[in-house]
């Protein structure tokens, strides 16, 4: 994958293949990976220093094909999932389990962790939309696919399956809370499945697509409503919360929301702003006074409208952070082997990875019905 | 600003001033430390708070990688991570761009804006470089639009429609506009 440009991405077969840059590293052979739809924020070209000839991708599977001289725990031919986040798993953050905040990552951007594929904002690493990766660190969070375990459901551990938890577990869900996620992609059917985890009462999924809403019916047993048929759905939301708004309020869109003819000019069309923040916007203003905002949408580093003075007023706490996915992984792979989730669900499409500019383009589009695609290297079976 | 305060104080402080205050001067605060509750941790369980936020100098760290490339670094922090992407390194004007925006810090609409800029001015860059290599874009596979024309085809051929006809107008709009020019200088 070779992105060109907005808009632009180019199946390369005259990579380079990576190699072994740093004693803790591992090149990985790409069995399965995935588009995400924070990928989409590169590909509309809102995430600053994304250069051109750089290979996306974060959530992926593979083969362990060489290590460096200091790795110890993984040996050639391990199949392993590799968490988005890269992690030295000695800094303060790291020790913390603050995997996603690693200080020992990300040389071009202290707003942001080091992750495989994004931008130079995220430090300039190629991705796993590819055959090869090199993995930094590759004794801390690459983690050996479980036996039995399904190799779909293993690469959307890497990303989507973390994320969607840590959405439903920073908004601090108590037994009987009423939570609205604001978003039916991936992440936000994962984090309305993952709310009832905490002991929801009630989970409110809202989106414009009504394709993904009766999924967000059928996967995650959530209301849904599609918020172009409301006029206001602030307005819709305290209503159906007896007028005091929602204990919880989950953001999982993120900067290339729609819903807002003010936030699309400033963020999309003319980039002053981060983005469009109409998610972000409706959830403070939807959530109750005292409740807790969650962030999980990702939003460029700049800065966004958003409604600071009722933040304020109404007491509300936000919390957000990128997944800390290893910290997660135990707990995530026993959910996954003990049947109580079969995240796989969500895949709609499995494209090889020369079709990579097409798998992006409907994606974008929402073509064909697409929730997440995922891509299949031609050695991935190799 | 070249007497700036940040340039003129001590660096890796923080912690040698905290443990100073609370050895001597916590001592003489009435009050110091006594409503202080570990359980009141809103980043609690994202966060699993051992002390080693305090810890920001002496952790164990990994070899450097070997700087053999240009690799920009923020302002923010003192040097290049321990290990490093590889990918795409600055090039040509947008490389000088980048250069100049990583002079700024994260806190500054001059760092991100300059980045954009130097984005699209990688696209444009990234054609030139394209065509010195006889790789002939093509949009029809890089844009997805075979994707499109299978399953958006009507909204396809509309937006293909639009965008000829704004061509087709502009290109004549300039030819009237020359034509009225050459007959305004021959009168």
């Amino acid at each position: 994958m070779n992105f060109r440009g907005p808009f632009q991405i180019r199946a390369d077969r005259n990579r380079p293949e990576p190699e072994i840059k740093h004693p803790m590293d591992a090149i990985v052979r790409v069995t399965r990976s995935l588009v995400c739809g924070s990928d989409l924020h590169l590909y509309h070209g809102l995430v600053p220093d994304t250069r051109v000839g750089m290979t996306f991708g974060h959530e992926f599977t593979g083969v362990v094909e060489a290590v460096g001289s200091e790795v110890k725990k993984l040996k050639v031919g391990d199949h392993v999932l590799v968490p988005f986040n890269i992690a030295c798993g000695s800094c303060p953050h790291c020790k913390q389990e603050l995997f996603g905040n690693c200080h020992e990552a990300n040389s071009e951007a202290t707003a942001v962790g080091g992750f495989f594929g994004y931008a130079h904002t995220g430090g300039g690493y190629d991705g796993g939309q590819a055959e090869y990766v090199r993995v930094p660190y590759a004794d801390v969070s690459p983690t050996i696919i479980p036996e039995g375990m399904d190799l779909e459901n293993a690469v959307l551990l890497t990303d989507v399956v973390p994320t969607g938890y840590q959405a439903a577990e920073q908004a601090g869900i108590q037994k009987g809370d009423t939570v609205v996620v604001f978003g039916a992609g991936p992440v936000g059917l994962l984090a309305a499945r993952f709310a009832w985890f905490f002991g929801a009462g009630r989970v409110i999924v809202i989106d414009e697509l009504d394709y993904r809403l009766e999924f967000a019916r059928k996967f995650a047993f959530a209301e849904a409503y599609n918020f172009r048929e409301m006029k206001d759905p602030v307005v819709f939301l305290k209503k159906t919360t007896d007028y005091f708004g929602a204990d919880v309020c989950i953001d999982a869109v993120g900067c290339d929301a729609t819903g807002s003819t003010l936030q699309n000019i400033t963020g999309k069309e003319l980039l002053l702003q981060a983005g469009n923040a109409t998610a972000f916007h409706w959830a403070v203003n939807a959530v109750k006074k005292g409740g807790i905002v969650s962030i999980i949408g990702v939003y460029g580093p700049p800065w966004n409208l958003v409604p600071l003075g009722s933040i304020m007023n109404k007491g509300i706490t936000i919390r957000g952070n990128q997944a800390s996915v290893k910290r997660l992984l135990p707990k995530l792979i026993d959910h996954i082997m003990s049947g109580r989730i079969n995240p796989k669900e969500i895949i709609t499409h499995r494209l090889p990875l020369e079709e990579v500019s097409d798998a992006y383009r409907m994606f974008s589009k929402k073509l064909d019905y697409m929730i997440k695609p995922v891509l299949i290297p031609p050695r991935a079976n190799v | 600003m070249k007497n700036a305060l940040e340039n003129r104080i001590d660096e890796f402080q923080d912690r040698v001033i905290a443990n100073r205050n609370m050895a001597d001067l916590a001592l003489n605060i009435p009050g110091w430390g006594m409503d202080a509750d570990p359980e009141n941790d809103p980043t609690y369980p994202m966060k699993h708070y051992n002390g080693a936020d305090h810890q920001r100098l002496n952790y164990e760290k990994a070899p450097q990688q070997p700087l053999d490339m240009e690799v920009f670094h923020s302002i923010e922090r003192p040097g290049v991570t321990r290990v490093f992407g590889t990918s795409t390194p600055p090039a040509g004007l947008s490389g000088a761009i980048r250069r100049y925006a990583y002079k700024y810090s994260e806190a500054t609409a001059t760092h991100w804006m300059t980045l954009i800029l130097a984005d699209r001015v990688d696209v444009i860059q990234g054609k030139i470089n394209d065509l010195k290599h006889g790789v002939i874009p093509n949009p029809w596979k890089e844009r997805g639009w075979r994707a499109e024309w299978k399953y958006n085809r009507s909204a396809f051929l509309g937006r293909a429609a639009t965008t000829a006809l704004l061509i087709t107008a502009g290109v004549l709009w300039f030819k009237r506009r020359s034509l009225n020019k050459q007959l305004l200088e021959r009168r």
